[in-house]
């Protein structure tokens, strides 16, 4: 379990209750649980809405779409029951803000889901972990049951007249589950391969009805948004792009953690005053903003702030606030390959570029690594990488091509020290691969 | 829906809303290459092949996805869209064998032609390619894992399109793989197998040769092949399959059925039966000379000369002798229309009887009575495909009628037409059904006695009679019914049935029956008390002009009962097995003169005095009509040598007889007809007529043995049956609706369904190895121990 650490930077809203046993639901009404959704019950869906709108809280997944917008897109009638849908499927590589939500405050989420749920007019929500957090499970799972034993979820909750139950479940560890619509397939019991958009989940979601499908970080921040009113929230952070987000501060530095910092905040500040500088005095030499699918910064790029559209500016994403810093130790050729690997072994296969170029890009990595580059291996990583942008089903290809683009245009010299290092000339071909090629 | 109009290359087109822009573009004469693609099935966008640019679109977007919009402007070829593609086959190659030389879909290929178009001939990779051993799947499906690119059109064939979801996707990303659905841990070989209808769809849809036919594959190539297109033989609905066919020694042999062009009125679909049973024609157990039974009670072979002439001088003698009321003819289900009608005409006005009739398996007589008058009531086969509402009451049409079937699931799926099914069984239809309804063992007569009103069958006619009044009240509340009638319904239950329907004011009906031209055989007259479209034979109508007998003949059980009490002098059985499906004692044949025709030693054979060999229906050309009354052409593919088609030899029979061929069947006059179908390109049979032609100083026009001959006095004659030539040649369905009379007098129920499933297909069907084999495997013997059909 990662330790809590903390900064005086740090403006802590989600991370409130962190570290204060808000997991017993008793705590957690000591500490303000529970007034948000019956603030909302008694407001109405059109008042939870607007707070949503005005607090500028955007997708906290990756894709920064504004919360309130995305709500809002639910049809208000519907033949068939709506939905809402917590995803909890965190596997981006570097990311680790949505595990100690669970960990910390699993009634945020919760009582957001019922805050979601009564904003769309949906009965039913449902809290999607990612496969490899089943032991979290255990934690939202009492979370539910405590909920519901207090008469918080069920029929009538908060003498309102609205019924509204959670269901929580596992995922069979599939990163592509983390895309929405992959992650209802998986859901409903298929296989999780995403669907065809549109129609959007607002409209055709899980099992058919309208759905709204926010990230864990999203909708813990929804009671604490009730509760402070959406302008106050929307002040915190940057413009267009309100309130405070988790990041998780990883890899070579000396106070690594998940922080609660502003949006807008500066990077290169909360990798040396946050999370106290390069560990050993080392020399930073690369820096993964936000999740491994993030395209690379160099040190002189990364006086930046982080929010969704400063970091675009600069070239790269926001992603979902995993922070990985590298220093000058690291061989760019060993990440990119541990990189793709990761997505080639995630690639759910569905399409070809992202099916095949993820393999074919790990296996000519591979060879660089070890030694048995050639000389065009350089250009056609690049050729794959490129073609492999925009072309995918869904956006998995693209986080495959967008790192391992930023790597190889940006430490280019690096690849080709491996592939000329090779200088006795391995031969490219082995008898072996001829006799096993068929 | 409205039409919208767009721009796709500089070029207006106008397509309804909705329209995917793929196929508003091929509309449109610009084809936009595709692999996941698959008109009827679920999109899937995975291949990516499709990209277009839109503009005001960022992405490149897939065309089969995208649905066409005012004013939309797209791109279908652009070098950046070139690229694109390219990428992707270059990718798809990476790990593909390229071991064409050797691979079924050589020159056949989805991926080869991209490959050819887009040029992606380049190699990036020095890593070996991944690389599965091939997978036996069933007896008729083997899987070649290195060459499947993943388009999952099988898995949605199987699933959407056969309901039977035997196919999957295992494991992810350059590890996922397509498996069937039995597992290797459940299989008693340890390897992957396949638990389904065995219809090969997952073959014909596979854009490579991933999937490949055990029937076929290593075969031959291709463009080795001649490819003729002609209507299968074996179940009721007139799919059509194309043969593939290679010259051999002794003929030309049929190695290939598919459904590869999809232009026959199956649209898509092609089953088990139509892909795979085309081997009996290829069995060495077929006949191949005329046999004589000797004094001793052996079988001679002996000349084609010497049959017919004994064949002949023998009936001539028994009719002169014993009378034309003393000869039986029983014809078969899988006759062309001209040879059932020529045949009921030798037996009429050359052997002087009535005494003719034919494995009946559905009772198309009281259809027609019961339809007599009514206009546009019958159904097509094309009306099963897009009706709004159907009704089926009996039969079972995934196992009788397969391509039914997958008519009405394609309905359902694609039209969300409202699916009715009345069954004593719960018969897998009803998994696509709005209602089921369990019919009482042996309710169908309640049942219909129940729809037409009388509410006290209501007990008798369900299991849960409470459930037919909500049954009855939605079928009732139909505009436009089409009402498929299985077998069960015959006589007074039948006329009932249409009696109710004939109620419902948009309603037609269709009536299943068993084999390839179990339809034309009852409307070509080979019943004893009708001749041809349901005439009665007191009143022959348009029939005057032949002379025939006034009195109705004998039925089929009637001739075996007269053959025991020694009144048969002779039965003449043409490609029918009458013993062993009506259970006769063959010692009722013990005084009677039998001559069969036939490619096998079947049962009835077995007691014949003369057996010619016959041609099947692969065979020979001219038309048949399935059991909706759809026409349709059947063209020569195979060829034996050694056998003789049965229009060839009733004729010879008749000559030898001395009867007036020339009135027996009018050739020689009339249009040339026959285009060079009734000739394969390998026959020696035109120089055979020619040669017959000289020696009987007869004018070379169309010949006697050439079924278009007949085809004119069909046409004449026979009330219904007012073909098109022009649609019949051009190998366009003709739907006809035989003009019955009014009903007669009642008659024995004479119907007897063949009771075939998917992998049987009558006598016939004995003799397919491919079926066999199929029958074994799914009886659960194991793979290995099965003599695959392709070796």
């Amino acid at each position: 379990m990662p330790t809590l650490v903390s900064h005086p930077d740090e403006v802590k809203v989600i991370s409130r209750r962190f570290g204060q046993g808000a997991a017993d639901i008793d705590r957690y009404l000591e500490l303000d649980g529970y007034k948000a959704v019956q603030k909302a019950i008694a407001e109405g869906p059109d008042w939870i809405i607007n707070v949503m709108k005005a607090s500028g809280l955007r997708g906290r997944g990756g894709a920064g779409f504004p919360t309130g917008l995305k709500w809002s897109f639910v049809p208000k009638q519907s033949e068939k029951p709506k939905y809402v849908l917590v995803n909890g499927d965190e596997s981006e590589p570097g990311t680790c803000k949505d595990h100690v939500i669970f960990l910390h405050d699993p009634h945020a989420i919760v009582e957001g889901t019922m805050i979601a749920g009564l904003a769309i007019g949906a009965k039913m929500g449902f809290i999607y972990l990612r496969g490899e957090y089943r032991y979290l499970l255990k934690i939202v799972e009492k979370a539910v049951a405590d909920a519901y034993a207090k008469g918080f979820l069920g029929k009538n909750i908060f003498g309102s007249g609205i019924d509204f139950d959670i269901v929580t479940q596992s995922g069979a560890g599939a990163y592509e589950v983390g895309e929405e619509s992959a992650l209802m397939e998986s859901l409903e019991g298929k296989r999780g391969v995403p669907r065809i958009k549109p129609p959007f989940p607002a409209v055709v979601g899980l099992y058919g009805g309208p759905t709204v499908i926010n990230n864990a970080e999203t909708i813990a921040s929804v009671p604490h948004i009730l509760l402070m009113g959406g302008e106050e929230y929307a002040k915190i952070g940057s413009e267009r792009n309100g309130g405070t987000r988790l990041f998780g501060i990883s890899g070579h530095v000396e106070r690594p953690g998940v922080y609660e910092l502003p949006m807008g905040y500066n990077l290169k500040k909360a990798i040396y005053d946050v999370a106290g500088g390069i560990k050993d005095g080392k020399k930073l030499k690369a820096v993964v903003p936000g999740g491994s699918s993030c395209p690379v910064l160099l040190p002189e790029e990364i006086d930046v702030g982080l929010d969704f559209d400063q970091m675009g500016k600069a070239g790269t994403m926001l992603g979902s606030g995993g922070i990985v810093v590298l220093d000058e130790t690291v061989s760019i050729v060993e990440f990119a390959l541990r990189t793709i690997s990761f997505y080639q072994h995630e690639s759910c296969g569905w399409c070809i570029p992202c099916r095949e170029g993820t393999d074919w890009i790990k296996k000519t990595m591979t060879r660089i690594y070890n030694g048995g580059g050639n000389k065009k291996d350089a250009a056609n990583i690049q050729y794959l990488a490129e073609n492999m942008m925009g072309r995918t089903f869904c956006p998995l290809g693209d986080a495959a091509a967008m790192p391992t683009l930023g790597f190889i245009k940006k430490f280019r010299k690096e690849f080709e020290e491996y592939i000329e290092g090779n200088k006795a000339g391995t031969p490219i071909i082995t008898v072996q691969q001829l006799v096993g090629a068929h | 829906m409205a039409d919208v109009t767009f721009t796709v290359d500089g070029k207006q087109i106008t397509a309804p809303a909705g329209t995917l822009l793929i196929d508003a573009c091929k509309s449109a004469g610009i084809e936009i290459p595709a692999f996941c693609y698959y008109p009827g099935l679920s999109l899937q966008a995975a291949c990516r092949m499709c990209v277009v640019r839109i503009e005001k679109m960022p992405k490149l977007a897939t065309a089969c996805t995208t649905t066409v919009a005012e004013g939309m402007v797209v791109a279908t070829e652009t070098p950046e869209i070139t690229q694109a593609r390219k990428a992707t086959l270059q990718l798809l190659l990476g790990n593909h064998p390229l071991d064409c030389p050797v691979c079924d879909a050589g020159g056949e290929c989805e991926l080869q032609d991209m490959t050819f178009k887009y040029g992606a001939a380049d190699s990036f990779y020095t890593e070996p390619k991944n690389h599965r051993e091939e997978q036996n799947w069933s007896p008729v499906v083997y899987f070649d894992r290195p060459r499947c690119i993943l388009c999952y059109r099988c898995v949605r064939m199987c699933g959407e399109g056969m309901d039977v979801f035997a196919l999957g996707i295992q494991n992810r990303g350059s590890s996922a793989v397509i498996a069937p659905n039995i597992a290797p841990s459940l299989s008693p070989d340890n390897l992957a197998h396949l638990d389904c209808e065995q219809c090969g769809m997952c073959i014909d849809a596979c854009p490579v040769g991933a999937l490949t036919s055990g029937a076929y594959r290593y075969k031959t190539r291709p463009w080795e092949m001649n490819h003729v297109t002609t209507v299968c033989t074996h179940c009721g609905d007139g799919c059509k399959t194309t043969l593939g066919v290679r010259s051999t020694s002794d003929g030309a042999e049929i190695v290939r059925g598919d459904n590869r062009d999809k232009s026959g009125i199956n649209g898509d679909f092609l089953c088990n039966k139509g892909r795979y049973a085309f081997d009996f024609a290829n069995s060495q157990e077929r006949i191949t000379t005329p046999l004589v039974r000797q004094p001793n009670g052996d079988l001679k072979p002996v000349s084609w000369e010497e049959a017919f002439t004994v064949a002949g001088k023998k009936l001539r003698e028994l009719r002169d002798t014993r009378g034309g009321k003393s000869i039986g003819v029983i014809g078969g289900n899988r006759l062309t229309n001209e040879e059932a009608y020529l045949l009921q005409k030798f037996a009429r006005t050359v052997l002087g009887t009535n005494n003719v009739d034919h494995h009946r398996t559905a009772d198309y007589v009281t259809f027609t009575q019961a339809l007599a008058g009514q206009k546009g009531r019958t159904a097509s086969w094309n009306d099963t495909k897009s009706y709004p509402a159907v009704l089926i009451v009996g039969g079972d049409p995934t196992n009788q009628a397969p391509g039914t079937a997958w008519n009405l699931r394609s309905d359902v799926r694609l039209n969300k037409a409202r699916l009715y099914v009345a069954n004593t069984s719960e018969i897998k239809l009803r998994r696509q059904a709005r209602a089921f309804l369990q019919v009482a063992p042996f309710g169908y007569g309640a049942l219909a006695g129940y729809l037409a009103g009388d509410a006290s069958a209501a007990s008798n006619a369900a299991l849960d009679p409470t459930a037919l009044g909500g049954f009855l009240e939605a079928v009732k509340g139909e505009e436009k019914l089409l009402i498929l009638i299985g077998s069960e319904l015959r006589g007074a239950d039948l006329k009932r049935l249409i009696e109710f329907g004939l109620t419902i004011p948009g309603a037609k009906f269709a009536l299943l029956s068993d084999y390839a031209n179990s339809r034309g055989a009852a409307d070509m007259g080979l019943l004893p008390d009708m001749l041809p479209g349901y005439t009665p034979v007191p009143t022959p109508g348009p029939f005057t002009e032949h002379n025939i007998p006034s009195e109705p003949g004998l039925d089929l059980l009637e001739i075996f009962d007269a053959a025991a009490a020694g009144n048969l002098s002779a039965l003449y059985v043409v490609n029918s097995n009458p013993v062993a499906r009506y259970g006769v004692d063959p010692a009722a044949l013990k005084d009677t003169f039998v001559i069969v025709q036939e490619m096998f030693l079947t049962e009835t054979a077995q007691l014949a005095d003369i057996i010619l060999p016959a041609a099947n229906l692969y065979e020979k050309s001219g038309s048949v009509t399935n059991s909706y009354g759809d026409l349709q052409l059947v063209q020569k593919a195979g060829d034996r040598s050694g056998v003789r088609s049965d229009f060839e030899m009733i004729v010879r029979i008749a000559d030898k007889m001395g009867a007036d061929v020339k009135a027996l069947v009018p050739f020689g006059k009339g249009l040339r007809a026959d285009m060079g179908q009734s000739r394969g390109a390998q026959s020696g049979e035109a120089d055979r007529h020619a040669v017959w032609l000289t020696a009987n100083n007869l004018e070379p026009k169309l010949s006697p043995f050439d079924p278009w001959a007949i085809l004119d006095e069909i046409q004449r004659l026979v009330p219904g049956y007012d073909l098109l030539r022009l649609q019949l040649l051009s190998g366009n369905d003709q739907h006809l609706e035989p003009a019955a009379a009014a009903a007669t007098a009642s008659r024995r129920d004479l119907v007897l369904p063949s009771g075939d499933g998917l992998f049987t297909s009558g006598t016939l069907g004995r003799f397919s190895p491919a079926l066999n084999d199929v029958q074994r495997y799914q009886a659960g013997e194991p793979l290995i121990q099965i003599q695959t059909a392709a070796d």
